[in-house]
Order: structure tokens, then C-alpha cells, then sequence
């Protein structure tokens, strides 16, 4: 596939993985927390004639890290696929498959399958194996600016029907961030150290709320996590609608 | 510079007697303002806000910290007298716009959530432009062309460019194109307004001095319930250009040099607001190629302060009443960046990141495969202009295979039809084709970002391309292994002249 032939030296060669340490260090990003959506608002003043059928039914597909329900105990626990900084959009979900409509339960299933197929071939396990729907990583590590690009909510919507519970990266492009939790297809959980550079595709490891951390199991080492706060329980709930559901915003 | 006026807020706290003249001359005028924009008058196109006479906030009592444009753009959305960075708010959002990608994922959130019988809060505030997957024989991307179609015509849908005949666009009176330029041309795009888009270079508009930012399929199915968005008030960054534009450079060339200056993640979650002599001097469609790029940036909106170049543009395409704001003197910012713009050069951004920054002399023995022109960053009409005011200074033919796609049929239509200064009376189509350029293409996102296979000129082989295009990650115009160098309109037909990256001065001084 590599036409490195016709390639001048003068181009940089693109190496996403393993994870590359930073040469300069970017402004540190604030946390990043999903404003919470309090009764404290009046949420909708002109609302249309409320559902019939309202059954919520989150998107997400069965996870292959089952979660606990409650809240603070929340745990997931998988095989970690680990990426680097910059993972835009166009990887997660190249452009030609967007004409998969997400709310279309069969197409759903399909951008499942080709979640992160846009990875370079410098990443030799691929994400979903081909003729899969879903993948046996549960939990994707990745460096600065995950999910930078397009505000395209298929991004998160693969990853979420590839059966991701979280992704645990070092900082978020806020869309990405955004559409995650609105969705409630994946957590975008924020590690405080640049856990890409310690974790390797295939380490068990394990995903704790309420403790806030990471622990990777084959190396047997923890990682802090930052509080994922207001925007855990709307994913929880299956996004951003049920939420607002759930909590009495919206009536059934 | 853009002029500073304090609205005064109605609620302060403490008003000084001496000033209680002045102030509540500000809180009437700022009533009236209020209550014309209820009243939605027609007699009134714009209402600029009343100059103030400098005075320090301290002195007034009424004013307690400056906003910036968009801290101001919230805060009206919102109703609120004051806000600042970090608040969450409640917008009333002017402007939707969706397109043949995102739209039909968001009408299905929609139905889902308010009903299959639920009607759209406002079926004129409500812009539907396929754009992305037109000109394809993929069934899936024409199914979603006909979802919008039906969509449109169940809600009866004020604003939709429709397009049936896939054969001959120009066939389609409705048809637009691009959606980011289509909003402009169409007059959707208003100073001081709220503008929300399912695609990540809705910040185009923030060219117009409003808020404008992108949202997934979700968001958008919210917003179309209810007209409503909950937003965090962002923090600006100021980027003052000063000095004169030199003849070799474009707005291409200063938004890169922005975001090789502070990377692809420098203004996460932040407004980018552009001022200074040199971004007043820019064109209106200038100034869209230097907010496109914010996202890139990772900014959440961009923002030029409205002038007479905005209220010129705008003369005739809409007549919808719209209230300027500027930021306040004593605005608070994040930090500025101060440009000398007459030492820049003409930039390229490298494989494989928009922040991956070079000067373009540095890259003159990269040897390329083609070169792109069109997209909403690259494809407007001043671009083609651009483009071949170079072809017609070398007078010679292109080495490498050379793609135009107009953003829209109104950029097509003045490709074939308007004048090139200096070029004698030739349009810029004449030009492109005495150059060996390939025939301006049906207007459309066409391959900025790959798309399905049968995309016109799309990278299905390992190329090198210098694009006008936003964006150069891995696989982003379609084949994983190309390499893009992202370059302004001069540039790019400088490199399909020489078939390597090509600094402009080579052919324009």
C-alpha cells in the first residue's frame, strides 16, 4: 500500500503508534465537564406535543465490558486498544461511510464495524476484525486532542456500536466530547499522565468510577482519572435525552 | 478597530447618582433594542448600539467587567444581561442548518424523541443544504438526499436547496452547494445572531461577527424540538493582524500561520476572535477562510467584528433586522497574539496535521500529483479569482492534473462568467482551460473529504496533493497513505504549475 517510493525525504512520516512523547508541551487544557443540566433551568419553554411512544431506548449496543449500574461503583473491564494524539474523526470513521444514517438500527450495526478502520497501517491489530460488527477491545486509550475534526456523531456512534464503554485519553476536541455524552455512546474519560505511552493494544485493565482510576492489569500498574462529574450521569442514563427524562425535565 | 460600547446592564446593583443620567439613557436604549428585536420590525435592517463616551467601568457602576463579542453573543441568546467564561447557558439559537450527512441522523433523533408527528420549532429558522455526497451513484448518499426531500416537505420547510437531477445541477434552480458558503450567499448569516450547524466548519459564519459553531446529530435533533442549546460560554483568544496584506498572500496563509502557532488542540473549548487593520482590509469572503479554520484550531467559534464590509455584503440578502455587538475595551481575554502581517510568507501545512506548519519556498522539491481547489475554505469565488490571476501571470500549463470544484453554483456561474482583472476580458474558466486545468466539476464538498468511491477527483491512490481543502489527517481526501499539503488558492495553482510545492512569489512579483 505504501508508495514510499515516490515519498521526498522533506515529508514527515506520520507515526501515531506506539503513543510518540510531546516535544513541547501544549497549553494544559481546563477539565473538561459537560454543563450540568439542573432543574435550576427552565429547560423548554416551547415544546412540541410530547411523544406517544416515548420509549428510550439507548443506542448502545451490548457492551463487552458489562458496567454495574449504580453510579460510584460503575466498573469496566476489557482488553485496552491503544492509540496516539490527533486521532481525528476521519480515523475513527473515514468520510465514505457517513452515508450510514446512525438513528437506522441496521446501519448502526454497520458503522460498528468499521470503527477506527481509519487508522494508518502503522497500527498493525486492526480495531474490528473484518466481517465483525464489534470489537474485543472494550476500552480505547489515546493521547491529546482525541477525536479532533469534524462534528460528524458517528465518530463516537462507531465506537459506542463497536461495543467501546470508555475511551481514556489525555484531553478531548470539545465535539467530540460533546456528541459522546449527548449520545451516551461512550465515556470520554481524561487521564492525568499520558497513559498511551504506558498501555499496550491487548493489556487487561479495568475502569473504575467512583475510585476515579485506571488499572492495567498486565503491568500491574493504577492510573488517576479526572471525576468525569456532571456528564457521567447523562451517559448513564443513554444520553442526553433519556436524561432529561429520567431526571423529570422532559415528561413521558 | 472595532468600536467598543457598553451595554449598560438593567440590573446593576448600584447605580452612581451622577451618572444615573447616562445610565439610564443606556438602559432605555438598550430596552428599545430588546424590544425591537421582539417586535422582529421590517423597517429596521441594523441597529448599531449606541457610542459611549469613555468611561473606566468604576466610574459607571453599571458595567462591571467588559464582555467580549461572543461573552455578548451569549448573553443576548440567553437573555441575560451578563455572562462570563464558563458559564452554562441556555441559547435561543437564530440558525440551524443541516445537510445531506448529518441531516437525516438528526431528523431521526428528532422523530424519535419529540414523535413521529412533531413539528420543528421554527420552520423558517431552519436551513437544509445538501451538500456533502450529491454528484454520486451511491444509493445510500441519494437515499439521504431524498430523506431531507421528505423531511422538508412534511414540515413545509422555508430553506431547502433541493437537487434532483443528479445528471446537470445546473438543472436544479433550488441547488446550492456548499453549505458554510451557501449560508453566506443566501444572507442566513447575521452579526450578533446564534448560528448552529451539523458540521464542523459552521464557524465559517463567525466571519459576520455572530456565533457560530458546530453540533452533532443529537444536539441538532434537540435544537429542532426546541430552539434551544445548552452551551458553556467559551474564553477568548485575540489575534490581532496588523500591516498591509502582501500581494503574494491570502487569508489561507494567516490562518495557518495561526494554527502552526498554537497547534491543532490551541484553542480547545476557546473563541477566536480576529481584529486589526489587516483583518478590516479582508474581503467578507476572506474573512470566512480565516474562521473556517478555527475548528482546526480546535476553537469553538471564530469572530470578526461586523463593519461596512459586512453591511455591504449583506445589502440585499436578507432582510431580516440585525443587531451588531462589539467587544468592550475592557474585555478580558485569554490572551492575544500580535501579527506583523506584512513579514509573513506564503505557508503550507504538511502531512499529516493542519498545524504540521512550513513555509512554502522550504517545500519546493516536494514533488507533487495533483492539486485541489474547491471546499468551503478553498473553493469561493475571490479563490478561483486567485487561482488564476497566477495562471494568467506564468501563462503556461499545469504539470500535474489540476481539480476545481466551485462550492456553489453561484462561484461556478462566476468562474464562467465574471471578468479576471488584467486577463483582457477572460473569465476564469478560460483561463483554467488555456492552463490544461480539468473542467470546473458540479459544485459540492466533491472530495475535500474523500467520500464514496465515485467522488470526481477523489485520492484513491498514495498521491501527493497541495489542496485548498481544511484538512490533511490521514485518509482525509481518500486514500490513507496521501499526503496533502494544505496551501491558500495562490499556492496551490503555483505548485500545479511548477508539479512541486511552489511559493506564489515565483509567479506573481
Amino acid at each position: 500500500m505504501a508508495a514510499s517510493a515516490a515519498l521526498s525525504n522533506s515529508i514527515t512520516a506520520f507515526k501515531p503508534s506506539p503513543c510518540q512523547p510531546r516535544a513541547a508541551s501544549i497549553n494544559p487544557l481546563p477539565s473538561i465537564k459537560l454543563p450540568s443540566i439542573s432543574s435550576n433551568y427552565p429547560l423548554i419553554s416551547h415544546f412540541a406535543p410530547t411523544p406517544k411512544n416515548p420509549t428510550v431506548t439507548p443506542l448502545r449496543s451490548a457492551a463487552a465490558a458489562a458496567p454495574e449500574t449504580t453510579n460510584s461503583s460503575t466498573t469496566f473491564h476489557g482488553l485496552c486498544y491503544v492509540v496516539g494524539d490527533n486521532i481525528d474523526t476521519d480515523q475513527i470513521i473515514p468520510a465514505e461511510y457517513l452515508t450510514l444514517v446512525p438513528s437506522n438500527p441496521d446501519e448502526y450495526k454497520k458503522l460498528g464495524s468499521y470503527a477506527l478502520c481509519g487508522l494508518p497501517s502503522s497500527y498493525p491489530t486492526r480495531f474490528v476484525e473484518p466481517g465483525e460488527f464489534t470489537s474485543k477491545y472494550s476500552i480505547v486509550i489515546g493521547g491529546d486532542n482525541f477525536g479532533c475534526g469534524s462534528s460528524r456523531e458517528h465518530a463516537p456512534v462507531a465506537l459506542g456500536a463497536a461495543g467501546v464503554a470508555a475511551v481514556v485519553a489525555e484531553s478531548y476536541a470539545r465535539i467530540f466530547f460533546r456528541n459522546s455524552v449527548s449520545t451516551g455512546e461512550v465515556y470520554p474519560l481524561e487521564s492525568e499522565v499520558r497513559i498511551c505511552e504506558e498501555c499496550k493494544t491487548g493489556d487487561v485493565v479495568t475502569v473504575e468510577f467512583g475510585e476515579s482510576r485506571l488499572i492495567n492489569h498486565t503491568t500491574g500498574k493504577e492510573y488517576k482519572l479526572k471525576p468525569i462529574g456532571d456528564a457521567g450521569p447523562v451517559i448513564e442514563a443513554g444520553g442526553i435525552f433519556a436524561y432529561a427524562r429520567k431526571t423529570g425535565m422532559i415528561s413521558n | 478597530m472595532a468600536s467598543s460600547s457598553a451595554i449598560a446592564s438593567s440590573s446593576a446593583p448600584f447605580i452612581n447618582k451622577k451618572d444615573v443620567g447616562l445610565s439610564a439613557f443606556s438602559s432605555q436604549s438598550s430596552f428599545s433594542v430588546q424590544t425591537a428585536r421582539q417586535r422582529i420590525s421590517k423597517k429596521i435592517v441594523s441597529v448599531m448600539t449606541p457610542q459611549q463616551t469613555q468611561r473606566t467601568p468604576a466610574t459607571t457602576g453599571s458595567v462591571k467587567t467588559g464582555m467580549t463579542m461572543t461573552e455578548k453573543i451569549l448573553a443576548k441568546a440567553s437573555d441575560k444581561p451578563e455572562v462570563s467564561p464558563g458559564d452554562n447557558v441556555w441559547v435561543n439559537v437564530d440558525v440551524l442548518m443541516t445537510h445531506d450527512v448529518c441531516g437525516p441522523g438528526s431528523i431521526g433523533i428528532f422523530k424519535k424523541e419529540f414523535g413521529q408527528n412533531a413539528k420543528v420549532w421554527d420552520r423558517e429558522k431552519l436551513v437544509i443544504i445538501p451538500d456533502h455526497y450529491i454528484f454520486t451513484s451511491d444509493e445510500r448518499a441519494n437515499r439521504n438526499v431524498d430523506i431531507l426531500r421528505d423531511f422538508c416537505t412534511e414540515q413545509n420547510i422555508k430553506y431547502f436547496y433541493d437537487i434532483k437531477d443528479l445528471g446537470n445541477f445546473r438543472a436544479n434552480p433550488d441547488y446550492k452547494g456548499v453549505c458554510h458558503v451557501a449560508l453566506a450567499q443566501e444572507g442566513h448569516c447575521r452579526p450578533g445572531e446564534v448560528l448552529l450547524g451539523t458540521d464542523s466548519h459552521t464557524c465559517t459564519a463567525g466571519a459576520f461577527g455572530q456565533f457560530a459553531t458546530g453540533i452533532g446529530n443529537t444536539d441538532a435533533g434537540f435544537v429542532l424540538g426546541t430552539g434551544k442549546i445548552l452551551l458553556k460560554v467559551p474564553p477568548t483568544l485575540r489575534f490581532v493582524m496588523d500591516g498591509e496584506m502582501p500581494d503574494y498572500l491570502l487569508a489561507k496563509d494567516l490562518i495557518l500561520q495561526i494554527i502552526g502557532e498554537i497547534s491543532v488542540a490551541g484553542a480547545t473549548y476557546k473563541a477566536m476572535e480576529f481584529v486589526g487593520s489587516t483583518v478590516e482590509s479582508l474581503t467578507m469572503e476572506e474573512r470566512m477562510t480565516l474562521c473556517n479554520m478555527v475548528v482546526e484550531a480546535g476553537g469553538k467559534n471564530g469572530v470578526i467584528p461586523a463593519d461596512k464590509t459586512t453591511y455591504d455584503y449583506l445589502e440585499g440578502r436578507t432582510s431580516v433586522p440585525y443587531e451588531p455587538v462589539y467587544s468592550d475595551e475592557g474585555a478580558r481575554y485569554l490572551k492575544e497574539y500580535r501579527f506583523d502581517v506584512s513579514k509573513l510568507e506564503p505557508l503550507v501545512a504538511k502531512p499529516h496535521s493542519p498545524d504540521n506548519r512550513a513555509l512554502a519556498r522550504e517545500c519546493k522539491d516536494v514533488k507533487i500529483d495533483r492539486v485541489y481547489i474547491g471546499s468551503c475554505t478553498g473553493g469561493k469565488t475571490e479563490d478561483f479569482m486567485a487561482a488564476a490571476k497566477v495562471f494568467l501571470a506564468s501563462g503556461k500549463k499545469v504539470k500535474v492534473p489540476t481539480f476545481l470544484v466551485p462550492a456553489t453554483q453561484k462561484v461556478w456561474m462566476d468562474v464562467y462568467s465574471l471578468p479576471v482583472p488584467g486577463a483582457g476580458g477572460k473569465t476564469c474558466s478560460q483561463i483554467f482551460e488555456e492552463a490544461g486545468c480539468d473542467t470546473p466539476a458540479s459544485p459540492s464538498c466533491g472530495a475535500c473529504l474523500g467520500g464514496p468511491k465515485d467522488t470526481y477527483a477523489r485520492m484513491n491512490e498514495a498521491q501527493v496533493c497541495v489542496s485548498t481543502t481544511n484538512r490533511n489527517f490521514p485518509g482525509r481526501m481518500g486514500h490513507k497513505e496521501g499526503q496533502i499539503y494544505l496551501a491558500s488558492p495562490y499556492t496551490a495553482a503555483a505548485s500545479a504549475l511548477t508539479g512541486y510545492v511552489t511559493d506564489p512569489r515565483e509567479f506573481l512579483q
